[in-house]
């Protein structure tokens, strides 16, 4: 509680952010005055005392939609990154602990992901095993882990060559308890950065499926099918389009603000112990 | 004069034929002469001159596309081709067939052999001369054991084509067709010359431009073949057709002047395109329908209670509405379009009746129905939201609908035709017999429904050979009842072609039988 | 020097290795995916019979390992062979595009790599200051937004209402170096809009990382200042993870492009990628995706080279 307080005013900011999000995800249903999937007027109607932001393109309302697609949007995109992360950092601290050839293995096998071209690598076992929700959580993770088991691993070379990791080694310790006690604190600058916007990523990466064809099942509203099935009134210059692609901004800011904080903190803390 | 003008509004939506609206229009009481300027007003706003650069944005095209017309199957390669080739016969803007590359045409009395006289002294871009072997080539190209174009069907009931002298080419079929030679129309039969004992399929072609350059999946270029030997044709100096899939692209590069002409505008947009400067929008309503087939020898679309039912729970006018935002006509549940000959305008127009729905499901024994219906927008833009806006009013009916979006990869061939209940697009046909042999014949490759109605093959098999108009006319207005009662498919809307035209750009009557002036729109547009 | 001369070797090696992993799974992919080239090709216009003659003409009967073996063969004699889908040769329609593609992947790299080294330093700098906070603000809005939504914007911005640039950018081969240039610059500053936050961030954050160590805690003891600690100091051992970062968006804009490229209409590889995929073209997509696979092996060992002679200690790592 104390360590709220002390924060600077742009972390209370995306904490707040962070927290008004859930709190629409967690209670959509009773905050959107119309099921997401109910067509309750007529094609793009304006702004109205009915309809605070008006309607979509099947008529449907643009608010509830909105604070639905929090929901939807924020449980894949959270479930995804989490996946990516749980993947990439074992896999990256295994790979900068044992070193030789079993790192050269993970590393290769990395390379080999990451050399196929991510969107058609997404498009092709989309096409494979179907869009349902739990595929499309997982094939995000799996073709983005790679990236993070990239930067986990690079982050962690960097403190195996420190001499206190040497010095455990020599302890006998494990590589479990190198990778916990020794790595996990000292790279998590890097990777709590990567957080921030590996989190966005997802939603692009889905926004960009959806561009594709794939992406969420309808009709579940998400943020990025939102702008894109209103996307060409941009270039009429009318601005529907920017309410969904703000609400994601927004989340995304606020995230990493609070990532700023955290990186401040630690920066913070350590130049208090040098 | 009100009745005229609505009379004139049915001509350009294509609801009318203008032979049709002339016939009307002096039982009116108003001289056929005096109605003829009326239609033309806009198109005799200037006359026809030659020159500049022509660019058109096209919304498909594929970097597999190839210039050997059997491989032909959008819009983009269709437009090219016209642009370089031609046909035996052509349709006019007012849905007259005349012959093309044939000055004449005849049927023997059982409409078994259909003989074409080709015009003299037409030659190719690379100079030769058009003959009889060139027309032979092309047509055995399309049919035969070996043969992959997507036209081969259309040859089943070809026995023989012979070459009789250098210009006369004589078909042979094994039963009678009243409508063979509006199959010489279709868009891969062009004709392609023989160069060397082989047939030429690089491009070179009698048309109104020479290839230039052609980029799969990018652009074509062509310019302006000074030696056409249609006359008041092809008028721009030179031609660039871009592929540009998105539809926001090409409305922006509209808008800027980057490109002419734009086809596919999005429906909901109509109304802002129109808005900016130098842009106007242009509309024909033909033949082309979005459809929801159900395989009528499946479970449970076997009871013709359930079909009903489903055709009943489904609101035209909304979906008319919403997914092409009004730019369209509500479809009666039979693939036959307005712009067709024999289009039956006394069939009741079948409505939304949820209540009328459930007792059809009571009937059938499933009052607690649940479908699934897959989309993709690979079927017709618009056909996700138009399976939503279904699966509402259907609820409504006491049918549960789940819409099952499937990736738009592959729809075509792994969802069409494989699954029971679908979203589909037609094209649509110039004419009836073409459509249902197509796709409601029993066994036909293309009956995405499966539907197998002892009366309607005997009726198609009937009126393809019979002669006399008024027949024709009644069998097929008995097949379109048939497949609007009995058949399998839901089809609730018919769409508009939406073209976005620079206006710089000027054309004559549009034709509705296809996109952008029947395809035509190299040769028939020109700059004011 | 040596040392880095054996490793630069055993990486190409391994390289070639992953080329061949990068196949396998194309191919098993490619064969897992429902269709043929032969039902994609002619859609609805597909028959039985014309199937079988277009299958037939193309050698799709044959088991894929035989498929696969030939066109292994083919390509190790440089032979990349000819597109399924319309019988031209790969190397004639592939190369053109690669060369698009980096063409517009260097624009955007030019612009996009030294703006955010920049604004990443200033940003650490001056943490918290108004300006992190507006260069924070600002590059995370412009990736929030997806990327057709910022071409979207971009073109109404500066083509619809300004006119300063065109709306497509169609280039071809017989357009001169400038107006390529001219109407390239949209689609490159879409795509620096898209990259910029993540390498400015990770320049960010891990300056702020190492101005917290001890070491740079004695330069600044000794007195040493602001730019100096950090290009002299702190720059050189940021560089591995900042390399890493900017590797991976380069690898990005060679083939995370398709988007981009349909909405500017930009003839790259990676539209005709997607292309080659929905028709089960499956050598052009052999060719497509080996092409991006030697790129990105090449990238990597350049960062990886980076990276050690940042660090020597990488080299030896026991």
């Amino acid at each position: 509680m104390k360590l709220l307080e002390q924060a600077p005013l742009s972390a209370k900011f995306g904490m707040a952010i962070i927290v008004v999000y859930v709190i629409a995800a967690v209670f959509a249903p009773i905050l959107a005055p119309y099921p997401q999937r109910a067509i309750v007027g007529s094609q793009f109607e304006a702004i109205s005392a009915a309809h605070w932001l008006g309607t979509d393109h099947l008529g449907r309302d643009m608010l509830s939609r909105l604070i639905y697609a929090a929901r939807n949007t924020v449980g894949i995109a959270v479930a995804a990154t989490a996946l990516t992360f749980l993947f990439g950092c074992m896999l990256g601290f295994l790979a900068a602990t044992i070193g030789g050839w079993g790192d050269q293995l993970l590393s290769r096998a990395a390379d080999t992901i990451l050399a196929i071209p991510t969107l058609i690598f997404a498009l092709m076992l989309l096409t494979v095993f179907g869009t349902a929700l739990p595929v499309l959580v997982l094939v995000i993770g799996f073709l983005e882990s790679p990236k993070v088991f990239r930067i986990a691993r690079s982050s962690a070379m960097n403190v195996v060559v420190m001499d206190f990791v040497e010095a455990a080694r020599l302890r006998g310790e494990g590589v479990g308890w190198i990778m916990r006690r020794e790595l996990l604190p000292n790279v998590m600058a890097p990777l709590v950065a990567e957080f921030g916007l590996r989190f966005c990523f997802v939603f692009l990466m889905i926004s960009a499926l959806s561009f594709l064809g794939l992406g969420i099942q309808p009709p579940l509203a998400d943020w990025g099918a939102m702008v894109r099935e209103t996307a060409q009134l941009i270039s009429f210059g009318v601005p529907t389009p920017l309410i969904p692609a703000f609400a994601i901004a927004l989340l995304t800011i606020a995230v990493n603000f609070v990532v700023d904080w955290f990186l401040y903190k630690q920066s913070g803390l350590k130049e208090e112990r040098a | 004069m009100d009745k005229l003008r609505e009379l004139e509004n049915e001509v350009r939506l294509g609801r009318l034929s203008r032979r049709s609206f002339l016939a009307r229009a002096s039982a009116l009481g108003i001289a056929g002469a005096a109605g003829v300027p009326l239609i033309s007003e806009r198109a005799m706003a200037s006359s026809p001159s030659v020159g500049g650069q022509f660019r058109i944005g096209i919304g498909s095209g594929s970097s597999s596309d190839s210039m050997d017309p059997g491989t032909i199957t959008d819009t983009y390669m269709q437009v090219v081709n016209y642009g370089l080739r031609n046909n035996l016969t052509e349709v006019t803007p007012d849905g007259e067939l005349i012959g093309e590359l044939a000055e004449s045409f005849e049927a023997s009395e059982d409409a078994r052999s259909w003989t074409f006289r080709l015009r003299d002294g037409v030659e190719f871009h690379n100079g030769k001369t058009l003959d009889a072997n060139d027309v032979v080539e092309t047509m055995n190209h399309h049919r035969g054991e070996d043969s992959e174009s997507g036209a081969r069907q259309l040859f089943d009931d070809v026995d023989e084509i012979v070459a009789e002298d250098d210009r006369t080419v004589t078909f042979h079929l094994s039963s009678g067709n009243a409508d063979f030679p509006f199959l010489m129309n279709d868009y891969r039969l062009t004709i392609c010359p023989v160069v060397d004992g082989e047939l030429d399929l690089s491009g070179n072609g009698t048309g109104g431009y020479i290839l230039d350059s052609f980029d799969p999946g990018e652009r074509t270029t062509m310019s302006r073949n000074p030696n056409y030997w249609k006359e008041n044709a092809a008028f721009f100096e030179t031609v660039e057709v871009l592929v540009m899939r998105d539809s926001t692209s090409r409305t922006n590069a509209l808008t800027t002047g980057d490109i002419d002409v734009m086809n596919r505008v999005a429906p909901s947009s109509v109304n802002l395109v129109g808005r900016g400067g130098n842009v106007r929008v242009e509309q024909t309503s033909g033949n082309q329908h979005y459809s929801f087939p159900m395989h009528v020898d499946r479970e449970p679309f076997d009871d013709w209670h359930v079909r009903k039912a489903i055709k009943l729970a489904v609101d035209r006018e909304q979906l008319l509405q919403t997914v092409l935002s009004g730019h369209g006509y509500v479809g009666n549940d039979h693939p036959i379009g307005r712009a067709n000959r024999f289009f039956h305008e006394e069939l009741p127009q079948r409505q939304f009746d949820p209540e009328e729905a459930r007792h059809h499901l009571r009937e059938a024994g499933h009052e607690n129905l649940q479908l699934t219906l897959k989309v993709s927008d690979a079927a017709f833009v618009g056909a996700v939201d138009a399976g939503q806006l279904m699966a509402e009013t259907m609820a409504e009916a006491g049918i549960d609908l789940r819409v099952d979006r499937v990736p738009s990869d592959g729809y075509w061939s792994n969802v069409w035709l494989e699954e029971p209940f679908v979203a589909s697009y037609w094209g649509g046909r110039p004419t009836e017999d073409w459509m249902f042999t197509e796709g409601y014949a029993a066994g036909a490759n293309w009956n995405d429904t499966n539907w197998d109605n002892e009366r309607f093959n005997e009726l198609l098999r009937e009126a393809r050979a019979e002669l006399d108009e008024d027949r024709r006319r009644e069998m097929y207005h008995e097949m379109q009842e048939l497949v609007h009662d009995d058949g399998g498919s839901l089809i609730p809307i018919f769409a508009n072609y939406i073209m976005g035209l620079s206006d710089e750009v000027q054309h004559g009557e549009m034709a509705n039988n296809w996109d952008l002036d029947g395809l035509k729109c190299l040769e028939r547009w020109w700059f004011a | 020097m040596a040392r880095i001369a054996v490793l630069i070797a055993q990486r190409l090696g391994l390289g070639v290795l992953i080329l061949f992993a990068v196949s396998l799974i194309i191919m098993f992919v490619v064969e897992l995916l429902p269709g043929d080239t032969c039902q994609e090709l002619m859609g609805q216009g597909a028959t039985p019979q014309t199937l079988q003659a277009c299958r037939a003409a193309l050698g799709l009967d044959d088991p894929m390992h035989e498929r696969y073996l030939s066109w292994l063969g083919g390509m190790l004699t440089g032979d990349m062979g000819i597109s399924l889908a319309n019988q031209r040769p790969i190397d004639e329609l592939v190369i053109r595009r690669i060369l698009n593609t980096f063409f517009l992947a260097g624009i955007a790299a030019a612009i996009a790599v030294p703006l955010s080294l920049m604004l990443g330093i200033l940003a650490a700098m001056y943490r918290n200051s108004i300006f992190d906070r507006i260069v924070n603000v600002s590059t995370l809005t412009s990736i929030s937004f997806p990327e057709f939504f910022v071409a979207y914007i971009l073109i109404f911005i500066f083509a619809v209402e300004l006119g300063m640039f065109p709306s497509v950018s169609n280039v071809h081969a017989d357009m001169a170096f400038q107006e390529r240039l001219y109407r390239s610059l949209l689609p490159a500053l879409s795509l620096t809009l898209v990259i910029t936050a993540h390498m400015m961030r990770m320049t960010r954050a891990t300056i702020v990382n190492l101005m917290a160590s001890p070491y740079i805690e004695m330069a600044r003891l000794k007195g040493i200042r602001g730019m100096r600690i950090i290009t002299y100091h702190a720059l050189p051992n940021a560089f591995a993870p900042i390399i890493n970062v900017i590797t991976l968006n380069l690898a990005y804009l060679i083939v995370g492009v398709v988007v981009v490229e349909v909405v500017f209409v930009y003839p790259g590889l990676g539209q005709l990628l997607v292309d080659a995929v929905s028709n089960r073209d499956m050598p052009l997509v052999q060719a497509g995706a080996l092409m991006f696979a030697a790129v990105y092996v090449l990238l990597n060992l350049f960062a990886d080279i980076v990276s050690i002679i940042s660090n020597p200690r990488l080299l030896h790592p026991r």
